[in-house]
């Protein structure tokens, strides 16, 4: 093995580097320095995000366990944007909250570790690599959870986030240990060829699926989410709702597409199953919520369902709408996580009520959150809407009309409640609404980001060419 | 023939919405008013130099008009076979209705200069009335199905804006979301008909799936879904999108409570623009509405059509608030627009319906819009939506009441008004191809011409009312529009839309058919002249016919308790037995333990064991559950 295949991982030495310098630096800096580590690391990663945009190798590493292709370093970039949005949304935030708890450095390492463990899970060629990301991408999120340790619902949420994530692990490795009991490796290639459509396989399948389920909060497994995002910081909630489930999904897809085919007949029915629970779930809860996190929460729920339209398709046509659909998602959800977080910040106020009449005084604020919902809740022109479209056309494609019929009765639903802040800001007016402030300069990039994003990837049609030019590839 | 610059029609009204939108605060409100109304006249220029330029001097092709493109970008190859594309389509119904939609939004904005002035979001409302005609015409100049979806959202998004304009009444705000629902509920089967005929028909692009000899008409019978085409299935989808936004029976329930918005609003959406997007659907699907199964989605149109006139015209006769009289009246008038279209034929002389549609279509976007401003006149000089509260208005508001009455001539169908020649090509249309449609059409002329007399003698003439203030004619701003558009509503019977206007775009000699135009005329004079005996002079006959009929009358005046049957249906079915228990278990359940978690951290020491007699174990009970569940459906029932 030549030295230089090692550049196969680059993203994930880059990333690891950088959590040793965020250790060093937080050992060797002096107390009044520690502000400074906030700029330092977010100059870091955004190198490091750039970076992962050059062109790079693509093949296997460590006898297979470790592999990458052009359709999974894309996916890595979108990690990074998300991860590179969230911070720079959360700056402001860190900058007034970290010096107090005395944590700075922790953040990163925290929130980079997960992002590590991620790469590997989506890169892992066996299940014992993509077992440990799994992890790596889960552990260090109950620490941040728990960010703010003086706060109940941050500590209960944290409790809550590890119990489940126990459970869940615990359910994964034993639909693996099936697995790996019929089909007699742990190697994705090995299992893709030995593996025989057998009722022990089916078992195991469907207890990965639901331990993978966990992660991607697909309902009935989704019960901590509402929890964990409300008493989460805004900005792990993001990370949670975005960043975790999009790499989730995209693994899941990835084994169920390309190792275990030979069961598509099962997956498709489970996926179709989760898919409505997920989406009536989601939705029907998402009606009555006040909070806006909890709010955006079952509004996650309810799109995690929408993704399981594409696991239906079991062709390169579900893998590519899967991966443009979180893109979307990623930009959409951020920008409606991002103004949550300003105005959270600025006033402390997190209710769909204290968003009454926004639109008179802090008109560009509700313009991006009014994009952003419009964009979840797929309405045309907006990028949303293409997303949820070919999702649409990829269910339809293998004749799941019904399937179909049910997302859209869904969509419909959403619209409604994604209407209800839209209308509180818009055509309401309050005398104590949210006075004019003007957002720091770091949280503007970050909106600005997203609703570029949701306005190109609308737009800008050769992206998607893209996307499914790599999609072809993975077969 | 170069039609480029026709991408402007589009460009300016939505750099204006974004320029108002964006400044809205630091423009003074009578500036962004001449705005709107430069940028509008900007837009009705090009609208009508583009029509005088395809109907008068691009040479025919085969004695045909040809479609153009004056922009084609194409956006997205989904598939091989399936593209999607973003352009500006000339062809004659497209150019049509830029004229009638550039030419309404001209008058409505000059006009609200005055009614809306004073008005706290003066500058918002134009910024609403920009976004709502630029998505209009995009919806008018569609190349594709897809193209036409996206603005068809964007129109009912920016309606709903205009609809709860008046955001501080809850009525306004309760109508808006009514109309934004039950249209959207309407779009689903819009787009569901859409993703059919994108697999079956094998294409969005309006040119190739229209193309009578092309492949989405000749393989119609290929799949069949339940005894029908599925192309047929399709058809009819889309046709429900298009009942919805054209208030058709029975998704038309939120068309009266929509009048809650602005005046001028009514005018532009609810009469003359939005409201016909369905006609303009499926004319822009004629060819395929007409070969695929023999018509069988057709004759749907036609029946829809037909029982909504109906319907839509007894209730008018019932209402007291001005305004919901002419919601049902523009309700039932589309209704003859499709039952038209349903009649149609497609070659030569079989095409009168399709032109006699269209043609009403432009008509009646002239004369109801201007009784929706003349009514905007009277409502803003009287403070009054109802009509027992006018009356004698004539000696007081000359312009209006002569306007007035001149649309009201023509919407009855009065000899020589613009009204009396699309409504005849529309009678001959029904005679020819379907007698019992002829018959409902025919005494719906005769209800149309009674309660527009009941509604204008009541207005104008009737008792003599006591008025707080008394009442004066509106500003010129406001008659100005109306002196054009009483003009528009006589002169535009007199354009050869038989020739510029049929499906085949051959066109022919149109004359007015003496026979079927006296006994339309007949009917018409009857209700006017029943009219003016109960309503001229203030009589008891209208009580007593009133009583006379009793519950009928109780049944109409309740609008056949439409409203109340989708009320029971949402609120007791779908609130009542799905969402609350849904709530009482998010309330109750996920919050009630939340909180009780909640307390015992707060008691620190038993964090721990109130969170394990909290719900946790219930989340794990569901998750093992779940997957015990799925291994029984995926193993055992499957």
């Amino acid at each position: 093995m030549n030295w230089t295949s090692f550049f196969m991982m680059r993203n994930e030495i880059l990333l690891l580097a950088l959590i040793l310098i965020m250790l060093v630096l937080e050992i060797s800096s002096k107390p009044e320095q520690k502000k400074g580590l906030i700029n330092i690391a977010l100059a870091l990663f955004f190198a490091h995000t750039l970076i992962g945009f050059f062109p790079n190798q693509v093949g296997e590493l460590f006898g297979g366990s470790f592999r990458t292709n052009g359709l999974i370093d894309f996916f890595k970039n979108v990690l990074n944007v998300g991860v590179l949005i969230i911070l720079f949304q959360s700056v402001d935030w860190l900058k007034e909250k970290t010096l107090a708890y005395n944590k700075v450095a922790e953040f990163f390492v925290l929130l980079f570790s997960s992002l590590l463990g991620m790469y590997f899970m989506i890169s892992s060629g066996d299940f014992l690599i993509f077992y440990i990301g799994l992890e790596l991408s889960t552990l260090p999120l109950v620490a941040l959870v728990a960010y703010n340790s003086h706060n109940h619902k941050a500590t209960e949420a944290s409790i809550k986030l590890i119990l489940s994530a126990a459970l869940a692990s615990g359910i994964t490795l034993f639909g693996i240990s099936m697995l790996y009991a019929t089909g007699g490796s742990i190697f994705f290639d090995a299992l893709a060829s030995n593996l025989q459509n057998s009722p022990l396989a089916i078992l195991g399948l469907i207890f990965f699926i639901s331990g993978v389920g966990f992660k991607i909060s697909l309902a009935p497994f989704h019960f901590w989410t509402a929890d964990v995002y409300e008493g989460a910081p805004i900005s792990i909630t993001s990370y949670l709702s975005v960043v975790s489930k999009g790499a989730a999904i995209f693994i899941l897809m990835i084994i169920l597409f390309t190792i275990l085919p030979v069961l598509s007949e099962s997956w498709k029915i489970v996926a179709y199953v989760l898919a409505l629970t997920t989406m009536f779930t989601g939705n029907l809860f998402a009606l009555r919520q006040q909070n806006m996190k909890r709010f955006l929460a079952y509004s996650s729920i309810a799109q995690a369902g929408f993704m399981m339209l594409g696991i239906i398709n079991t062709e390169a046509l579900g893998v590519s709408t899967i991966v443009y659909f979180v893109l979307i998602y990623v930009f959409s959800n951020l920008g409606a996580f991002g103004v949550v977080q300003a105005i959270s910040l600025q006033t402390g106020k997190e209710n769909m009520d204290d968003y009454t009449g926004l639109y008179r005084t802090n008109p560009k604020l509700a313009l991006v959150f009014l994009l952003a919902l419009f964009s979840l809740a797929g309405i045309p022109p907006v990028a949303g809407f293409f997303g949820k479209f070919f999702l649409y056309t990829a269910a339809a494609s293998k004749g799941y009309y019904l399937l179909v019929f049910l997302a859209v009765v869904n969509v419909t639903i959403a619209l409604y409640y994604y209407l209800l802040p839209v209308r509180m800001m818009f055509l309401r007016k309050s005398d104590e609404a949210i006075p004019y402030f003007k957002s720091k300069p770091f949280m503007r990039i970050g909106l600005i980001i997203t609703v570029a994003g949701i306005f190109v990837l609308g737009l800008y049609s050769p992206l998607y060419d893209y996307i499914v030019a790599l999609s072809q590839n993975i077969f | 023939m170069d039609f480029s610059y026709t991408i402007y029609i589009l460009i300016i009204p939505i750099f204006t919405f974004l320029f108002l939108g964006f400044f809205y605060n630091k423009i003074k409100p009578i500036v962004s008013g001449w705005i709107g109304v430069a940028a509008l006249s900007v837009v009705a220029i090009l609208s009508y130099y583009t029509a005088i330029q395809y109907f008068l001097h691009v040479p025919k092709v085969d004695g045909a008009f040809t479609t153009f493109y004056g922009f084609k970008y194409n956006w997205m190859n989904f598939t091989e076979t399936l593209r999607i594309d973003m352009g500006v389509m000339i062809d004659p119904i497209s150019v049509m209705m830029l004229v009638v939609v550039s030419t309404i939004s001209l008058m409505v904005h000059i006009y609200s200069r005055g009614y809306m002035k004073g008005d706290r979001g003066y500058t918002r409302f134009f910024a609403f009335l920009s976004l709502f005609t630029f998505s209009m015409m995009g919806l008018v100049v569609a190349t594709n199905l897809f193209q036409i979806y996206i603005f068809w959202e964007l129109v009912g998004l920016s309606s709903f804006l205009l609809i709860g304009f008046y955001y501080e009444k809850p009525s306004a705000v309760a109508a808006a979301k009514k109309a934004f629902i039950v249209t959207r509920f309407a779009d689903l089967g819009f787009l569901i008909g859409i993703l059919l005929m994108g697999y079956y028909g094998g294409s969005y692009d309006f040119m190739t799936l229209n193309d009578i000899n092309g492949v989405a008409i000749s393989n119609w019978a290929s799949h069949s879904f339940m005894g029908l085409s599925v192309i047929t299935w399709a058809l009819i989808l889309m046709f429900m999108g298009g009942a919805g936004k054209s208030a058709m029976f029975p998704l038309h329930i939120w068309l009266p409570d929509a009048m809650e918005g602005p005046t001028p609003v009514s005018a532009l959406i609810h009469a003359a623009t939005m409201v016909v997007a369905g006609v303009y659907l499926v004319a822009r699907m004629f060819p395929m509405f007409h070969f695929v199964e023999n018509g069988y989605a057709l004759h749907v149109v036609a029946w829809v059509g037909a029982i909504s006139t109906l319907i839509a015209a007894i209730i008018a006769l019932t209402q007291y608030d001005i305004k919901r009289v002419l919601a049902f009246s523009t309700m039932s008038q589309i209704g003859y627009m499709m039952l038209a279209l349903g009649v149609s034929g497609y070659y030569e002389h079989e095409g009168v319906g399709y032109m006699a549609s269209m043609w009403h279509l432009f008509t009646h976007a002239m004369f109801k819009a201007l009784l929706f401003l003349a009514a905007g006149s009277v409502i803003h000089s009287v403070h009054s939506n109802f009509m027992q509260d006018m009356g004698g208005l004539h000696k007081y508001m000359k312009i209006t009441s002569i306007t007035f009455l001149i649309a009201a001539l023509s919407i009855s169908g009065f000899p020589f008004t613009a009204g009396f020649f699309s409504k005849d090509e529309i009678l001959l249309a029904a005679f020819k191809h379907n007698k019992p449609i002829y018959f409902i059409t025919l005494f719906v002329a005769g209800l149309t011409a009674f309660y527009m007399f009941r509604l204008y003698f009541s207005i104008f003439w009737g008792k003599k009312t006591e008025y707080e203030h008394t009442p004066h004619e509106s500003p010129w701003s406001m008659t100005l529009p109306m002196l054009f558009l009483a003009f528009m509503s006589i002169a535009s019977g007199y354009l050869p839309m038989t020739e510029w206007l049929t499906p085949d775009r051959v066109g022919f000699h149109g004359h007015v058919n003496w026979g079927m135009a006296s006994i339309a005329v007949a009917v018409g004079l009857i209700g006017i002249i029943i009219a003016y005996v109960f309503y001229k002079k203030p009589t008891n006959y209208p009580e007593r016919i009133s009583k006379a009929f009793g519950r009928l009358y109780q049944w109409t005046f309740r609008k056949f308790y439409m409203d109340e049957l989708y009320l029971f249906i949402t609120k007791k079915i779908i609130f009542k037995r799905i969402a609350a228990p849904f709530a009482w278990f998010d309330r109750n359940v996920v919050d009630g333990t939340m909180n009780l978690i909640g307390n015992s951290t707060v008691r620190g020491s038993k964090l721990i064991k109130g969170l394990q007699s909290g719900k946790i174990q219930d989340y794990a009970l569901a998750f093992v559950g779940g997957v015990f569940v799925l291994v029984l459906i995926v193993l055992y029932i499957w």
